[in-house]
């Protein structure tokens, strides 16, 4: 396996109590993952360790053959782990377009105070161009210059996507990116995200509630209960395993 | 040995008094969720008024002592939630802050039209004879006053734990905090919850105020600031959380005062320097060193999401040839002014004028501070003293011009800043700015009074420049077209910032700090470089008016205060723009010469009889002004910006009802309401960039 991001018995505890027990979970290069389990199963916790937020009591994750322990979240951002949140956190008072025009003066790394001095900081023609860009790719042109709070949760969602994108990451976190969404809305969404997906090649770990959504994005699923790793593999196997389906799917399916 | 046990009771009764001050303080926190940096103003209150009822008045203890704190104190509380507080339960932190600082600023300067501007002395305590000691161990002392402090604090602190642990009010309490809005969710009357504990709170302010009056040999409203101080360094040791660990922080940090300043050596310039500021800087160490509060951020109400977004800034909702012609206006009204002061004014508007004008440069630090990095940053004032000392000393010293003086100060000051923010800032909210306030005060206390900072007794002069045969020192309307230039620099790079990187990645960070990381943005680099920033512009500013007095007078020009007041003027007036800072500095001075001109002469015809006036343009202005900060809740981004938005609206408005009634296209392009709905976009083929 060409491990992208792997990580090694991540253990984390929380005043006595084991959030993580040695959870073990490795993402290939360009593969859609998948990490479910029932609410309290561990899965924040787990991408919260990821990102540097949380420090790990033990294990250790190393992304693209580095070790990241000691790393702080923005580096991680920069060596290519981008993410969207399940209560969306976007940057209130922007428009979209603002959005990853930020994002990519953030990758391309051109932003200096004294640039800023020289009135060299506005944006050039071709963040401009990639910035467009991303909107036609995700569709968001018609909301392109409309401040975020006028925009609904779908397009919210789409805007924390398209922000990570714009970073180029290697691998995206999405954390219950259908969270708040009807049916109808998530299905748009499963759809822009399995087409840029497929354009763009990053690899994905997507923690998520709704089984559908999951079953028809990924390839392979790890299943957590109690702060531990209970089942991985393909999904056609996982979903097959009673012990998942006892802890997580009760008799839905 | 008996030396250092009566420190250690002296101390305990300090610490008693200190204790009780935060005690209220983190109940205040816990219970409304202010943070009240006015605390010790309210303290004061009640300290003068037991002191006029007591000394002045002579009336006897159980009377004062009523009507100072079991009627003013909690009647003050009772005025402050009703009147002010009760609507801020759903604001900021940032917001409350703000409030509170106001209050810090007018509390005083209120009580003291009445009370008189001068500290009075002669004070006495709640129980008679109070400076009677006895010395029951020995040759260790201990007043009656000492006595009774330290009982009282523990009857207080008794009666505080069977309030919060056995009754219905206390839990209700705990539950306002969290959230007002659950809280009333679950049937509870938020409003006589918190109207109870600012009560509480109010009263134990005003008995520590009584309490400590004896410990001074004044009563001053400085006395109380500082001292509260020390109680706020014990709350910020109690992460403003634990009421027991508040009350042990409190009495410990009274003895350890008391015990340091015995045993610190007397001789060195240091050492003397640093006995009056241990209060500040024990709170800068705690801040900076406490565990508990390190990247610790504010509660956030679990129902915040049902506030409206942030207004948008008057600059949003206008359509170009409404900006093109404001802006005319503004120029226009600029050019009237400039050539009504250059050609007809007398001296003392010209005075207004260069003062308004420098005070414009630093207000832009607060815009770029507080605007930008969305930090309030209390020693604003600090900064520019070192600007203008450093300008001083190097221009006295090394005969340096004051120009090329001014750009090593503001690299100084800039350098400054960014030393005090790398420590500083991995403080949240609050804590940054009660670390700035501590950092301000130990400058002003320790560092200003070094010969090669603030020049000791008689400040370091600075020449005014001559440049070409253009002679500075002879002309005032020549510096001012030079303070005008300087401030245009100014302005311009502001902009230059905010519309640049360094104002994205503020907005960013402002909009959603663990977003801005997510991607990629270094939030401590971020605000250092706004820090410094905003230190380096302060010092520009601290520079000219140091060249303009032709000497750097620390005190009164750069004294914590005029920072608090500054501060508080900007943020209330409108920090996010540049023409907001512009707007503040001019609007001080313009309503502080109208009060001298014309409301001074009718009060000492018609109301002189009924108070003490010491200062009164200065005392009315910053009343009036603080007072105006309470509209910050309302108006986060500032009356003036919103005023402006509002009538930039309603012209809007009436040009597209003209122009849609003439038969044209709607010239309303880019206005409030968009014709498009944006949903999902499902269709993804829209119109192609």
């Amino acid at each position: 396996m060409s491990g992208l991001l792997s990580a090694q018995s991540v253990t984390k505890k929380f005043a006595g109590i084991t959030a993580l027990d040695s959870v073990s979970l490795d993402v290939g290069d360009g593969e859609v993952v998948g990490l479910i389990g029932p609410n309290g199963a561990g899965k924040t916790t787990f991408f919260n360790c990821l990102l540097g937020l949380l420090k790990l009591d033990g294990g250790s994750v190393t992304f693209d053959g580095r070790d990241l322990a000691g790393v702080p979240t923005h580096k991680r951002a920069r060596l290519g782990i981008g993410r969207t949140f399940q209560r969306i956190e976007l940057f209130s008072g922007m428009s979209p377009r603002d959005h990853f025009l930020v994002a990519e003066r953030v990758r391309n790394g051109r932003g200096a105070l004294w640039k800023d001095l020289l009135f060299l900081g506005r944006p050039s023609s071709d963040e401009n161009a990639r910035a467009d860009a991303m909107l036609e790719l995700l569709g968001l042109q018609p909301a392109a210059d409309r401040p975020i709070e006028s925009l609904s949760l779908g397009v919210g969602r789409l805007v924390e996507i398209g922000r990570a994108l714009m970073t180029e990451p290697k691998l995206v976190l999405l954390d219950e990116p259908s969270s708040g969404l009807d049916r109808h809305e998530t299905e748009v969404l499963t759809e822009q995200l399995r087409t840029v997906q497929r354009e763009r090649g990053f690899a994905v770990l997507l923690v998520e509630h709704d089984v559908e959504f999951v079953r028809s994005l990924v390839e392979r699923v790890f299943v957590l209960d109690f702060g531990t790793l209970i089942a991985s593999g393909t999904t056609a196997e996982v979903f097959a395993d009673s012990a998942v389906r006892k802890a997580y799917l009760g008799d839905m399916v | 040995m008996e030396e250092l046990i009566s420190r250690i009771v002296v101390g305990m009764s300090y610490g008693s008094v200190y204790a009780l001050l935060a005690v209220g303080l983190v109940l205040t926190y816990k219970t409304s969720g202010v943070f009240n940096l006015a605390y010790g103003a309210q303290a004061f209150v009640s300290g003068a008024i037991y002191y006029d009822l007591r000394v002045r008045h002579d009336l006897p203890i159980p009377v004062a002592l009523l009507v100072a704190v079991f009627i003013v104190a909690p009647l003050l509380g009772l005025v402050l939630d009703r009147g002010l507080f009760r609507y801020l339960r759903n604001a900021t932190a940032i917001a409350k802050l703000v409030t509170s600082l106001a209050l810090l600023v007018a509390i005083p300067q209120i009580l003291k039209l009445w009370f008189g501007q001068n500290p009075a002395a002669g004070t006495q305590g709640i129980v008679p004879r109070g400076d009677t000691s006895y010395n029951p161990f020995g040759d260790v002392f201990v007043s009656r006053n000492d006595l009774a402090t330290i009982l009282v604090t523990l009857l207080v602190v008794i009666a505080l734990t069977v309030l919060f642990r056995y009754s219905a009010l206390g839990l209700q309490m705990r539950a306002v905090v969290e959230s007002a809005r659950l809280t009333e969710l679950a049937g509870i009357n938020a409003d006589r919850v918190s109207t109870a504990s600012w009560v509480l709170c109010s009263f134990l302010a005003g008995l520590a105020g009584v309490l400590l009056a004896p410990l001074f040999a004044a009563v001053s409203d400085l006395n109380y600031t500082t001292l509260v101080v020390v109680a706020i360094s014990a709350a910020a040791v109690a992460s403003l959380s634990s009421i027991p660990i508040a009350l042990a922080g409190g009495l410990g940090l009274g003895v350890l005062q008391q015990i340091l300043d015995r045993y610190l050596p007397t001789g060195s310039v240091l050492a003397s320097n640093i006995r009056p500021a241990l209060p500040f800087i024990a709170l800068f160490l705690v801040l900076i060193f406490s565990p508990a509060l390190r990247g610790r951020r504010e509660l956030a109400d679990p129902l915040a999401g049902v506030d409206p977004p942030p207004p948008a800034l008057a600059s949003t909702v206008r359509s170009a040839a409404l900006t093109n012609a404001t802006r005319i206006f503004g120029v226009v009204v600029g050019l009237l002014a400039a050539y009504y002061i250059f050609f007809h004014a007398s001296g003392q508007w010209l005075d207004i004028a260069i003062r308004a004008t420098i005070l414009s440069v630093i207000f832009l630090s607060i815009t770029v501070i507080t605007g930008m990095a969305g930090q309030i940053s209390l020693c604003q004032a600090t900064f520019a003293g070192i600007g203008g000392c450093a300008t001083a000393q190097l221009a006295t010293r090394f005969g340096m011009s004051v120009l090329v003086a001014m750009l090593i100060a503001a690299a100084l000051s800039a350098l400054i800043g960014a030393l005090l923010a790398v420590p500083a800032l991995r403080l949240g909210g609050i804590f940054l700015s009660l670390a700035t306030f501590a950092f301000a005060l130990f400058f002003d206390n320790v560092m200003a009074r070094f010969d090669w900072v603030g020049g000791g007794v008689v400040p370091e002069d600075a020449p005014r420049p001559t440049i070409g045969f253009i002679n500075f020192d002879q002309s005032d309307k020549a510096f001012l077209v030079l303070c005008l230039l300087i401030l245009l620099v100014v302005a311009v790079l502001v902009l230059a910032v905010r519309s640049g990187t360094t104002g994205r990645y503020l907005d960013a960070l402002r909009g959603s700090e663990t977003a801005a990381a997510s991607i990629g943005i270094n939030a401590a680099r971020a605000r250092i470089t706004s820090f410094a920033l905003a230190a380096a512009i302060a010092g520009v500013g601290g520079a000219m008016l140091t060249i303009y007095e032709r000497a750097a007078n620390y005190d009164p020009n750069f004294v914590y205060f005029q920072g608090l007041i500054w501060v508080v003027l900007v943020v209330s007036l409108g920090s996010r723009s540049v023409e907001g800072a512009i707007q503040a500095a001019a609007g001080l001075f313009v309503f502080q010469a109208v009060i001298l001109n014309q409301v001074v002469p009718w009060l000492a015809d018609h109301v002189q009889p009924w108070y003490h006036m010491g200062q009164p343009p200065q005392t009315l202005a910053i009343i009036l002004l603080s007072l105006g900060a309470f509209t910050y809740a309302k108006h986060p981004e500032g009356i003036l910006e919103f005023n402006k938005r509002k009538s930039l609206e309603a012209i809007q408005r009436l040009i597209d009802r003209r122009s849609s009634k003439g038969g044209a296209t709607s010239a309303g392009g880019g206005t409030l309401d968009g014709s498009e709905t944006v949903g999902l976009p499902a269709a993804a083929g829209g119109p192609a960039s």
